[in-house]
């Protein structure tokens, strides 16, 4: 695992996909968080308005990233070649998502100079901001785990992203009345409603920034991922050989 | 040691793979043939643990490639169809990669790399990037992962599609330095088969319709046997070569002055065939025996509707 690991993380630096990627994160990240959110205006040293804009900025930068994780070895042919090597396919499964997670972690490392910017300009709470970064990173980690299954059933990269971008724009939005509502107007008891909105991610990041680092959380998180890392092998068990 | 046992693949309502039974023993280069759908790729990816048997089982040195599925594949080197491989990776970084998976390493390692760069000629593109590379590098690079941990049994998916004479020429000279191993390859170019393999599997719509030597097979050509004759006026020669009693036909060979006597099984027509034109005073330039040739044999066993009865290889060959 360790060298499909160590393969793919060094693949996003030989092409020009990580600096790109790492640049418009930066800017994006950098843009939303000084234009949209305010952060000077706002008078608190808090890295709040940064984090608010991180589901929406993962939602089209991630699935990028990710698209290529499966449907790229499918359309090369290379899957072929990796899995007919003495490796389990949840070993190559994981290794590909850790580099892919591993790369968003270095991009979001690289966003630390806000963290510094605030520490500077007054006294933040670091505790928050920790909690805000980690829940960041394991919220990208869904998004990856998500976009990994979804490349799997592919061979179209393209296809990959419009697929997980749909699927994590259902996710992020789980929780907000426009999708619950449309889920009241079927006509669906109560509890299945309160099921799919404890499926948002919103809320479940909007907590973690806040600095509650609820357990609940964390363990959403990790299942979700799991779920859809699982989901991967399996969709690839079914559709290696098409 | 390869060993196929009933190995049958289905997708949906058609089967690819329909039963397939062989058995290939270390020292022994089989040519796997079939016409294109045939059902050869399948069969080697199903070997190779790549697909998993719809039913019927296959070994590896003796280990399941399904319930034992890891161990087998360590036991065994796969060049896929297209010898795929990652193109932004430098050679020397993809060999490595493929070591470091096979679990290669160490002094072993090193030595390792060092003897598929000689025997594949890599040491000159060792730093490039696979993608920058020519179609024949590709397909060596694709050569050297599969060695590259010195596997008892190799399968390689047509090795030297795509590429020139020379490079067929040293891929045959490369598996043919390796028939100590167990080896399938699979090709549709016959003459690679009489040059490497030492016995042969032709598939045909998913079943095997033929398992032979070479020889054997060339053999059971209806060339086996027949006499070629140039002449000034080929259907003179034509005419008195049907009046002899073993042979079975003539053919006249497209756009040529040649003509082919086709011999009734076990009759040698050499001496008759020269004593009657000479005794008849028909001007000939050339006389001279004709080898069997495969692509014909090949071509009667996987026309459309051949059948998948192993027998009808045997079956008595039609004449005109």
């Amino acid at each position: 695992m360790l060298s499909v690991f160590r393969r793919e993380l060094a693949s996003y630096f030989v092409t020009p996909v990580a600096y790109v990627f790492i640049v418009i994160f930066l800017v994006l990240a950098g843009a939303f968080t000084f234009y949209l959110g305010a952060l000077f205006e706002r008078g608190q040293a808090d890295l709040q308005p940064f984090f608010t804009f991180h589901p929406w900025l993962y939602l089209i930068l991630v699935p990028a990233l990710s698209m290529r994780l499966w449907a790229e070895e499918r359309a090369s042919g290379t899957i072929e070649l990796l899995l007919t090597q003495p490796l389990s396919l949840g070993a190559a499964v994981l290794g590909k998502f850790l580099a892919a997670w591993t790369f968003t972690a270095i991009a979001l490392a690289l966003t630390a100079s806000l963290w510094f910017t605030v520490a500077y300009l007054g006294e933040p709470d670091h505790g928050v901001i920790l909690a805000g970064y980690l829940g960041s990173l394991l919220m990208a980690g869904a998004f990856l785990a998500i976009g990994s299954c979804l490349s799997a059933a592919t061979r179209s990269q393209i296809i990959a992203f419009i697929l997980t971008v749909v699927v994590c724009l259902l996710l992020l939005l789980a929780g907000l009345p426009l999708v619950l509502d449309l889920f009241r107007a079927l006509g669906l008891p109560q509890p299945v409603i309160d099921s799919i909105a404890s499926l948002s991610f919103l809320t479940h990041f909007g907590a973690i920034g806040k600095g509650v680092l609820d357990a609940r959380d964390i363990v959403y998180f990790a299942l979700m991922i799991a779920f859809w890392l699982y989901a991967t092998v399996f969709v690839i068990e079914r559709k290696k050989g098409d | 040691m390869i060993e196929a046992q009933q190995l049958t693949k289905r997708y949906g309502a058609h089967t690819a793979v329909a039963g397939v039974t062989f058995r290939v023993e270390p020292g022994q280069v089989l040519g796997f043939l079939g016409p294109n759908g045939a059902g050869k790729t399948t069969t080697m990816r199903m070997l190779a643990g790549f697909l998993t048997p719809s039913s019927g089982c296959a070994r590896i040195c003796g280990l399941d490639v399904v319930n034992e599925s890891l161990a087998a594949r360590s036991k065994l080197g796969y060049l896929p169809e297209g010898a795929p491989s990652y193109g932004e990776m430098r050679v020397g970084e993809f060999l490595g990669f493929i070591a470091d998976l096979r679990g290669v390493e160490g002094g072993r390692r090193r030595q390792r790399l060092d003897d598929v760069v000689a025997r594949l000629d890599l040491a000159g593109v060792w730093s490039q990037t696979i993608d920058t590379l020519s179609k024949g590098f590709r397909r060596r690079v694709g050569l050297a992962q599969a060695i590259i941990d010195d596997p008892p049994v190799l399968v390689l998916d047509e090795p030297t599609d795509g590429l020139d004479p020379n490079q067929k020429h040293e891929v045959r000279a490369l598996i043919h330095a390796m028939r100590d191993k167990t080896v399938i390859v699979s090709t549709h170019i016959l003459e690679e088969v009489e040059a490497v393999c030492t016995r042969v599997v032709i598939i045909n719509d998913g079943s095997i319709v033929a398992d032979a030597t070479p020889q054997s097979l060339i053999a059971q050509s209806r060339y086996t046997g027949a006499i070629g004759i140039r002449a000034t006026h080929p259907v003179v020669v034509r005419d008195r070569l049907l009046r002899l009693a073993g042979v079975a036909s003539v053919e006249a060979e497209p756009g040529g002055e040649r003509v082919l006597a086709l011999a009734r099984p076990g009759i040698d027509l050499y001496a008759e065939v020269e004593r009657t034109l000479r005794e008849d005073q028909v001007e000939v330039q050339e006389i001279s025996r004709e080898r069997g040739r495969l692509d014909d044999v090949f071509r009667r066993l996987t026309r459309p509707g051949a059948g998948a009865d192993p027998a009808s290889a045997d079956a008595p060959v039609v004449l005109p």
